[in-house]
């Protein structure tokens, strides 16, 4: 009895967002706080709705809801395992805190169309839960497109030339890769073995040949558009003419992470570790992820656009996670999904960071930051936090799972991989450092307007994320104990 | 006795309609004789289905002269399954159509109207039905006929240059169409198509013979628009009534595709057809021509009537490719592709409609801000365009999964990219639109609201049937499999 009600509760997630997306254009421009109130509820409902469900998972059920029959072997499913528990908890309690951030933002900044925005966002969240818990590649394909198409509108909100262009970009890449490569590689496997769903251990061994395997494996790695591997990451840098907050939620987290988690599941499920050691495509993906973490923190340093370098930070990060997948160690596999969450929590605090300095400072380029740390001690602080995770130094959370990548790095005979990884860190500590340490030590221009404090909102979402990344570093347990549950 | 005369009604009921609705004279009382016979064409046409699908095909003799003397009706699942179609549209449309007419055209022509609507959709459904290749010409010249007047009905003064243009390529392509038949009946005698397929194998080899093939599929694939005899098309949707474009772009290629349909598969036979006279090639060449021809063409438009007349051409071009293939999955995609293209596309000009009904054109300008200004017909546009693109959860991604399946299944490679790379030009089109609509504002002293209910609701009755359809394909991928089948068996 128990088992069913928890099994009832998937398609309720996804449904909340919908629902509260309706509210929301209800309550319309005119009632503001109504209308952020709705946000709140449903974001919160969201997140309290998991928690049985994590019960579940945690003691071993695979819970499924099948939404409707298609095809044999590929039917509109949900089954949540670890993974996606892992990512649907990060994603909506991450959401909740972005609302409160939104409000204190968008206002701040006197954005138009807000209720578009907040509807956009929330049928992008509704989405995002499909795609942590779908059953099978199809349903997988399904959310996963409209993740992009939700999103669009949220990219080009501005409504300039500069963010239609960005949106063209971001649409015309996400979408190119999908129906190009993606699709034929699901169609593909279709093909092969005449199912769909995520299997422990995978589907494809042995059903073609290595040659054939691999081609498929490219088409899988570079039709996930969202993981941003190079060259297909130039939609990231563009999606940056957004709103902050959706840089942060959806561009940092939701989006981008279920590119990688996509590709996770791929690797784990649909191909498999044995499968994936004998196939020599894996080698050459490996290599693309190598030069993507280092080329994106080479040019992320070379940006004096504070967002553009979190983008290319972030195309690096990613790649960090498809490591993982393709080395498809159980270090591997645990530190990849680790940094899921871990980059996830450091990488918002940045862009939390940014939007609150843009709102109180007008600042948007890491040249004009200089001295800012006495204004805004709170923003910089966590903004020192965040940059911590990212390189993965004590005492933030992305300390343990490059710590893990390291040791499947290792594990996997790949020394010149961890050199990359390294080198790659002291990189970022290169680029991320130096704004705190300039914001704190630097003197200000003496012409300098004067600083208004953030919004309370938005510092109290900066704080609660920046707290998530030392917590983590502290409390990695739980995290731990779901990631090595991947797979089983 | 209505059960025995099943297989005529959904003919015969709008052809007795047309006169009624004539003689009725007030537009709301033809409205309504033309309702009440569509509704009834498309409940015999469930049943036929129903039917034909329970208990085999069913032969109806005309008049009670024994076939292959008289006229035969014959109907198996592929036509009792275009019958629905386009009966199932002329209902929606119907629906949609009063207050759309009342705007665009003068009051005293509704009678008209409604007379030469139900003479259309008699002829389309009679073309379906028929089993006699006389005859199915007979009804093709009464669908075209009564098309020409409806789309010269058009208030924009080139729907009379747009309607003589398609008369003109149409009256050459019956006249081949007629020429084809008449050169059969030389050769075999009969004009029956199950008699003809049975006779003709004994003269295969003659000339004469042969070029009746030629006449017949070129005079068809003028019909349906096939590249590069298209021409007509995207003059005659732009410039008729919004709603005759919705139901010509959603009913009158798609009945020609299946006489084509018909001739190669049945009349001529596979082998013949396909493989002696190398049709699958030419159908292969031109689908995946007019395909790429009629995206690029789409994009550059800024007319929008014309932007979805020629996304229409590069669809059919999906359906034929689909054909081509000549195997279950290929037939399975092209057929479905029949019945899913219907309803995005009648549910995107219904769209256009309301949108002509509120801002008075369709031109890329008037969509400026219709994404604030009328929501819900923006957002129909934009599940429709997703349809056209083939991205999920409509039906669009149906017919795109089993044509490149079929392409797949052939190890044809670079088809099944060429397919999925091809929907990126859908992209460009659909988002021209999307563009438009959310990124500009409002002409600030513009009168648009979203359109009456009595428009939209038609209209989502068509587009959320591409959404259902899109997660529950059983009854169409059900129909179409089974209809794939019996073309390639052969038998009618």
């Amino acid at each position: 009895m128990m088992i069913t009600d928890v099994t009832q509760l998937m398609p309720i997630i996804v449904g909340l967002p919908l629902a509260g997306a309706a509210l929301i254009r209800l309550a319309g421009e005119a009632r503001p706080n109504l209308r952020e109130a709705f946000t709140l509820l449903t974001a919160v409902a969201v997140f309290a709705a998991l928690a049985p469900l994590t019960q579940a998972v945690l003691s071993g059920a695979r819970p499924e809801y099948v939404l409707a029959e298609w095809l044999p072997g590929a039917s509109l499913a949900f089954r949540l395992e670890p993974l996606g528990l892992l990512f649907a908890l990060v994603a909506s309690f991450l959401w909740i805190v972005t609302s409160i951030y939104s409000i204190g933002y968008m206002r701040g900044h006197n954005e138009q169309n807000q209720t578009r925005f907040y509807v956009c966002f929330a049928l992008a969240i509704a989405f995002a839960m499909g795609v942590a818990f779908a059953a099978n590649l199809l349903t997988l394909f399904l959310f996963y497109e409209l993740l992009t198409v939700s999103t669009y509108l949220l990219v080009t909100h501005a409504g300039t030339e500069k963010a239609k262009c960005g949106g063209r970009v971001y649409l015309g890449m996400l979408l190119g890769t999908s129906i190009c490569f993606l699709l034929l590689a699901i169609l593909w496997t279709w093909s092969l073995t005449g199912t769909l769903e995520f299997t422990p251990g995978g589907i494809l061994e042995g059903a073609a040949s290595t040659t054939a395997l691999s081609a498929l494996l490219l088409l899988f790695f570079f039709g996930v558009g969202k993981a941003a591997l190079m060259p297909f990451h130039g939609w990231l840098p563009a999606a940056m003419v957004a709103p902050t907050p959706v840089s942060a939620l959806l561009h940092a987290v939701a989006v981008v992470k279920a590119g990688v988690f996509t590709l996770m599941k791929i690797a784990v499920y649909i191909f498999g570790a044995d499968l994936l050691h004998a196939l020599p495509a894996t080698d050459v993906l490996l290599w693309v992820a190598a030069t993507t973490v280092l080329l994106s923190s080479l040019i992320a340093m070379t940006k004096d656009n504070l967002k553009a370098r979190l983008a290319y930070s972030t195309v690096s990060q990613l790649a960090y996670v498809t490591l993982g997948a393709l080395l498809a160690t159980s270090a591997g596999v645990v530190g990849g999904s680790m940094h899921i969450a871990m980059h996830a929590f450091g990488k918002i605090t940045l862009f939390f960071c940014a939007g609150a300095v843009l709102v109180a400072a007008h600042k948007s380029e890491v040249s004009d930051m200089r001295g800012l740390g006495k204004a805004l001690p709170l923003t910089m602080g966590a903004f020192f936090i965040g940059s911590l995770s990212i390189i993965g130094l004590p005492f933030a959370g992305g300390a343990w799972s490059k710590w893990y990548l390291a040791l499947a790095t290792l594990e996997a005979g790949h020394l010149a991989l961890l050199a990359v990884l390294m080198v790659s860190s002291m990189l970022s500590a290169g680029y991320l450092l130096v704004i705190p340490v300039r914001a704190f030590f630097s003197p200000r221009a003496t012409d300098a307007e004067p600083v208004h404090g953030a919004p309370l909102a938005c510092s109290l979402a900066i704080a609660v994320t920046a707290l998530g990344c030392v917590a983590l570093f502290f409390f990695p347990g739980p995290l731990l104990q779901l990631t090595s549950m991947i797979g089983r | 006795m209505l059960a025995a005369n099943l297989p005529i009604l959904p003919v015969i009921v709008p052809l007795l309609g047309a006169p009624l609705a004539l003689l009725l004279q007030r537009s709301s009382l033809s409205w309504l004789a033309a309702m009440v016979a569509a509704l009834a064409a498309f409940s015999a046409s469930v049943l036929l289905l129903m039917q034909v699908s329970a208990e085999g095909a069913q032969s109806y003799a005309l008049g009670g002269w024994a076939p292959p003397w008289g006229i035969e009706f014959r109907l198996d699942t592929v036509n009792s399954f275009v019958l629905l179609i386009v009966s199932a549209m002329a209902c929606v449309v119907l629906l949609f159509a009063p207050q759309s007419v009342a705007r665009e055209i003068p009051r005293q022509s509704h009678a008209l109207f409604y007379t030469a609507f139900l003479l259309c959709l008699a002829g389309l459904l009679g073309m379906a039905a028929t089993g006699d290749a006389f005859n199915l010409f007979v009804f093709l010249e009464i669908s075209s006929l009564s098309s020409y007047v409806l789309i010269a009905l058009g208030r924009d003064r080139r729907a009379l240059t747009a309607s003589f243009q398609y008369l003109i390529m149409g009256t050459i392509g019956a006249t081949l169409i007629l020429i084809g038949v008449g050169l059969l009946y030389v050769m075999t005698g009969t004009l029956n198509m199950a008699d003809l397929a049975e006779r003709l194998p004994a003269v295969m080899d003659k000339r004469t013979v042969h070029s009746a093939f030629g006449f017949l599929i070129v005079g068809l694939s003028l019909k349906l628009a096939l590249f590069p005899l298209h021409l007509w098309l995207p003059n005659a949707y732009a410039f008729a009534p919004s709603a005759v474009s919705a139901f010509l772009a959603a009913t009158a290629t798609k009945v020609a595709i299946y006489a084509l349909l018909r001739f190669a598969f049945t009349v001529f036979g596979v082998e013949f057809a396909f493989e002696e006279m190398a049709l699958q090639w030419a159908l292969l060449a031109l689908s995946i021509v007019a395909i790429l021809y009629g995206s690029v063409a789409a994009i550059y438009q800024t007319n929008i009537k014309h932007l979805l007349a020629y996304s229409s051409i590069a669809q059919v071009g999906y359906i034929m490719l689909g054909v081509s293939l000549i195997s279950q999955t290929g037939l399975t995609a092209g057929i479905v592709h029949l019945f899913n293209h219907a309803l995005m596309k009648g549910g995107l000009f219904l769209a256009l409609g309301c949108i002509i009904y509120r801002c008075g054109g369709a031109r890329i300008s008037d969509f400026h801000g219709i994404g604030k200004t009328m929501p819900w017909t923006m957002a129909a546009i934009v599940v429709g365009g997703l349809g056209l693109i083939g991205a999920p959860p409509t039906v669009g991604l149906i017919s795109k999964w089993y044509l490149v399946l079929a392409a797949l299944e052939q190890g044809w490679w670079w088809l099944a990219v060429f397919v999925l790379a091809a929907s990126l030009l859908a992209v460009a089109y659909v988002w021209k639109l999307v563009d438009a609509a959310y990124l500009h504002d409002p002409d600030p002293d513009t009168k648009a609201r979203e359109a009456p209910l009595t428009l939209l609701l038609p209209t989502w009755a068509l587009i959320g049937a591409s959404l259902y359809f899109g997660v529950d394909i059983d009854l169409t991928i059900g129909v179409a499999s089974q209809a794939a089948a019996q073309l390639l068996g052969g038998a009618p």
